[in-house]
C-alpha cells in the first residue's frame, strides 16, 4: 500500500475477523453437508449411532427417491435376474422396481410453476414499474404502500378465501391457479424492486429516443429495457426463489396434479418408516440448484436483498 | 444525430405534442401498463381480503356447502379474544419472535462487523454464509428434524460430545422445555445471514471521512464504535428487525415441518393454530376473524415501529 489510511483495519484484526467468519461459515455448512452425505448412505448407515462420517457410498437413496418398489417371492427374483444397476441395488432387499415414483412429476411441477410465475411477474411487473416510474399516476404512493402491506397477511389467512375462490373457479390443484397465485404474491415486490431500478435510468435517454422519432413503446423496449436488464434479472431470481421454496399455499391448495416438491419431499416414506436417505436425496436435488444459483449470481443477489430492504 | 430539416423540426416540436401525434397518449400507456397488475392484485389480494372480512361475521364452514350461513355479528371476534388457548399461541409466537430476533441481531451484526474488516476472500465466505436463507423453509425444517433425532441425530451427538451427556437423554423436538428453543435455533441458523447482509449494507454506507475526522480528533476506537458505527447502522438494523418480525409473525412452513406445533401446543404459533381452525376443523368463519385479528396486529405493530424508525432516521 502506498498511502497510509487510518480506516484500513490492521493486518492482525483482519486475520482475527477472517478466522471467526470462516469458522462461522464452516459451522453453518455442517447441516447442509450432512444432508448431502446422508443422501449417499444406506438406510442402516443413515440411522447408525454414533453418526457415521466415513461410510460406503451408495445410490440407494436416489434410486428409492425416483422409484416405487414391491417385495417379491424368491422364485420370482430367481427367474428374473436384474438387468440394470438400479435393479441390482433394489434386489438386495428382495424387491423389484414397480415403476417411477411421483418425485419426477413434483419436481417438474416446481419448475413449471416457478418459471411460469416468474415470467408473468416480471412481464407485468416491468410494465407497471415503468408506468409508476415515468408517469404521474394518481395515488401512486398510497397504492404502492397498500400493495406492500398485503404481504403482511399470513399465507394461511390469504389461503382461506383463495381456497374458496379457486374451488368455485375450478382452479384448485392446477398449474394455472398456482402460477396466478404466486404471481399475485410476488408482483408487489417485483414492481417495488423494478421501479427502483428504472428510477435509476436517466430520463434523457428516452427523451432523446422520443425526439429521434421513437414511439413510447419503442423507447420502452429499445432504450429502457436493455438498461434495466440487470435489475430485471435480479428481480427475476427473487421471484423464482420465492415460488421454488413456497410451501404453505402449495400444501393447502394442491394435492396431486399441481403439487410442487416442498410439500412432497417430507412425505417420502420407505419400508418401515421414513426413508431418510431418500428424503435427503430429494432435499439435495431440490436445494442444489438454488445453492449453485446463489454462488454464481452472488453479486446481483446480495445487492438485490439489501437494495429491496433498504429502499422501503 | 444528422442535422436535417426533419430532425430539426422534431426537436422544435414540444415533446408533449410529439407524443400525442404518435399513437397512444402517455396517459393511455400508463393505464395499459398498470392495469394488468392492478387487476391481478385486486383478484389475488384485495378481493380475498374483503371476502375474509365478510366471512368473519358468519358461521360459514367450507366443508359443508349446503348449510345455511348465518350472520353472527362480532361473536367470532369475541370468542377469539377471550379464548385462553389463543393467548397461549400468542405467547409461543412472542417467545419465538423475541429470541429469534435477539440472536439474529447479535450474531448478524457481529458477523457484518467482522466481514467489514475486508479480509481476503470475504465475499466468498459471505456467499457461503448466505446459503441457508435461500433454501426452502419446509425442506430445511424437514431435514433439521432428522438432525434433531434423539438417538441418531447429528445435533444431539454434537451437543452430547461437548457436554458429556447421553445423546438419547434429551429430545429437542419432543420435550416441552426444549421444543420452543429448537425452532429458535433453526430459524436463527437460517435467517442470521439476512440481518448480516442488511447490517453490512449499513456499515458500508458509512463514509471513511467520518472515521478519519474522528481519528484526527483522537477519539478512541471504542468511542468511534459507539458514537459513529452504532448510530449509523441503527436504522439499517431496525429495518432488518422489522422484516424479520413480520416474517416470523407469519411463520408457518419451517415450524410445521419441525414440530407440527407440538409437543402439546408448546410450539403452536398463531399461523399453525390458524391452519388447524381453517383447514382441519373447517371453522371458516371463525378462522377468518382470526386472520383479520392477526393482520390488524401485524399492521398496527409495524406502523408504530415504522414511525419509530423514521424518528431514528431523522436524527
Amino acid at each position: 500500500m502506498s498511502s497510509f489510511s487510518v480506516t484500513e483495519p490492521s493486518n492482525r484484526s483482519k486475520w482475527f475477523a477472517g478466522t471467526l467468519v470462516i469458522l462461522y461459515a464452516l459451522i453453518t455448512m455442517v447441516p447442509l453437508a450432512w444432508i448431502m452425505l446422508t443422501g449417499f448412505k444406506s438406510p442402516a448407515d443413515a440411522i447408525s449411532y454414533p453418526p457415521k462420517v466415513v461410510f460406503e457410498p451408495t445410490l440407494e437413496g436416489y434410486v428409492n427417491l425416483f422409484t416405487t418398489r414391491t417385495r417379491q417371492t424368491p422364485e420370482f427374483l430367481a427367474a428374473n435376474p436384474p438387468e440394470t444397476w438400479y435393479e441390482e441395488i433394489v434386489r438386495e432387499y428382495d424387491m423389484v422396481i414397480a415403476g417411477p415414483s411421483k418425485f419426477g412429476e413434483r419436481f417438474l411441477n416446481s419448475v413449471i410453476i416457478g418459471f411460469g410465475s416468474t415470467f408473468l411477474s416480471i412481464f407485468l411487473g416491468t410494465l407497471a414499474a415503468y408506468a409508476f416510474s415515468r408517469f404521474k399516476i394518481p395515488l401512486a404512493d398510497d397504492l404502492l404502500f397498500f400493495i406492500l402491506s398485503t404481504r403482511m397477511m399470513p399465507p394461511i389467512a390469504v389461503a382461506i378465501p383463495i381456497f374458496l375462490m379457486y374451488r368455485q373457479l375450478g382452479l384448485s390443484d392446477t398449474h394455472l391457479g398456482m402460477i396466478l397465485l404466486y404471481t399475485g404474491v410476488n408482483i408487489s415486490l417485483a414492481v417495488w424492486l423494478l421501479k427502483g431500478f428504472i428510477d435509476e435510468i436517466p430520463l434523457e435517454y428516452e427523451e432523446a429516443a422520443l425526439i429521434d422519432g421513437y414511439t413510447r413503446f419503442q423507447a420502452f423496449y429499445k432504450v429502457v429495457l436493455p438498461q434495466a436488464a440487470t435489475g430485471i434479472a435480479s428481480t427475476a431470481i427473487f421471484c423464482l426463489i420465492f415460488a421454488w421454496n413456497e410451501y404453505a399455499f402449495a400444501v393447502l391448495l394442491t394435492s396431486g396434479t399441481a403439487q410442487t416438491a416442498p410439500p412432497f419431499i417430507p412425505t417420502i416414506i420407505g419400508v418401515g418408516g421414513l426413508d431418510w436417505p431418500a428424503v435427503a436425496a430429494g432435499a439435495t436435488i431440490f436445494l442444489l440448484p438454488v445453492m449453485i444459483f446463489t454462488i454464481l449470481l452472488r453479486k446481483h443477489l446480495l445487492r438485490g436483498i439489501t437494495f429491496g430492504a433498504v429502499r422501503k | 444525430m444528422p442535422d436535417s430539416p426533419a430532425t430539426r423540426a422534431a426537436a422544435a416540436t414540444p415533446v408533449r405534442v410529439a407524443r400525442k401525434i404518435r399513437g397512444l397518449s402517455d396517459r393511455a400507456i400508463a393505464w395499459i401498463f398498470v392495469a394488468p397488475t392492478i387487476f391481478l392484485l385486486l383478484a389475488i389480494n384485495i378481493f380475498p381480503l374483503i371476502w375474509t372480512i365478510n366471512l368473519s361475521f358468519t358461521n360459514f364452514k367450507a366443508n359443508r356447502i349446503g348449510r345455511e350461513v348465518k350472520n353472527v355479528g362480532l361473536r367470532n371476534y369475541e370468542r377469539i379474544l377471550t379464548d385462553s388457548d389463543i393467548w397461549l399461541n400468542m405467547q409461543a409466537t412472542a417467545h419465538f419472535l423475541f429470541w429469534t430476533i435477539f440472536f439474529q441481531v447479535l450474531i448478524g451484526f457481529t458477523l457484518a462487523y467482522l466481514i467489514n474488516k475486508k479480509f481476503k476472500g470475504n465475499d466468498l465466505w459471505t456467499t457461503i454464509i448466505v446459503l441457508p436463507m435461500m433454501l426452502s423453509p419446509a425442506v430445511v425444517g424437514n431435514f433439521w428434524k432428522f438432525l434433531y433425532q434423539p438417538q441418531i441425530g447429528l445435533f444431539n451427538y454434537i451437543v452430547a460430545f461437548f457436554t458429556g451427556k447421553d445423546p438419547s437423554s434429551f429430545e429437542m423436538l419432543g420435550s416441552v422445555n426444549l421444543a420452543p428453543w429448537s425452532i429458535v435455533i433453526v430459524d436463527t441458523w437460517m435467517w442470521t445471514p439476512f440481518v448480516m447482509l442488511i447490517c453490512l449494507a449499513g456499515l458500508r454506507s458509512i463514509p471513511d471521512y467520518i472515521y478519519e475526522a474522528a481519528e484526527v480528533d483522537r477519539a478512541s476506537k471504542l468511542r468511534q464504535f459507539f458514537t459513529i458505527t452504532i448510530p449509523m447502522v441503527l436504522p439499517f438494523l431496525m429495518l432488518a428487525v422489522l422484516f424479520r418480525g413480520i416474517e416470523n409473525f407469519k411463520m408457518f412452513d419451517l415450524v410445521v415441518q419441525l414440530t407440527g406445533g407440538g409437543p402439546g401446543s408448546t410450539t403452536e404459533l398463531t399461523s399453525i393454530n390458524l391452519k388447524r381452525e381453517a383447514f382441519e376443523k373447517w371453522r371458516t368463519g371463525y378462522a377468518s376473524a382470526y386472520a383479520i385479528i392477526l393482520f390488524v396486529t401485524v399492521f398496527g405493530l409495524a406502523s408504530i415501529y415504522v414511525k419509530a424508525l423514521n424518528k431514528v432516521k431523522e436524527r
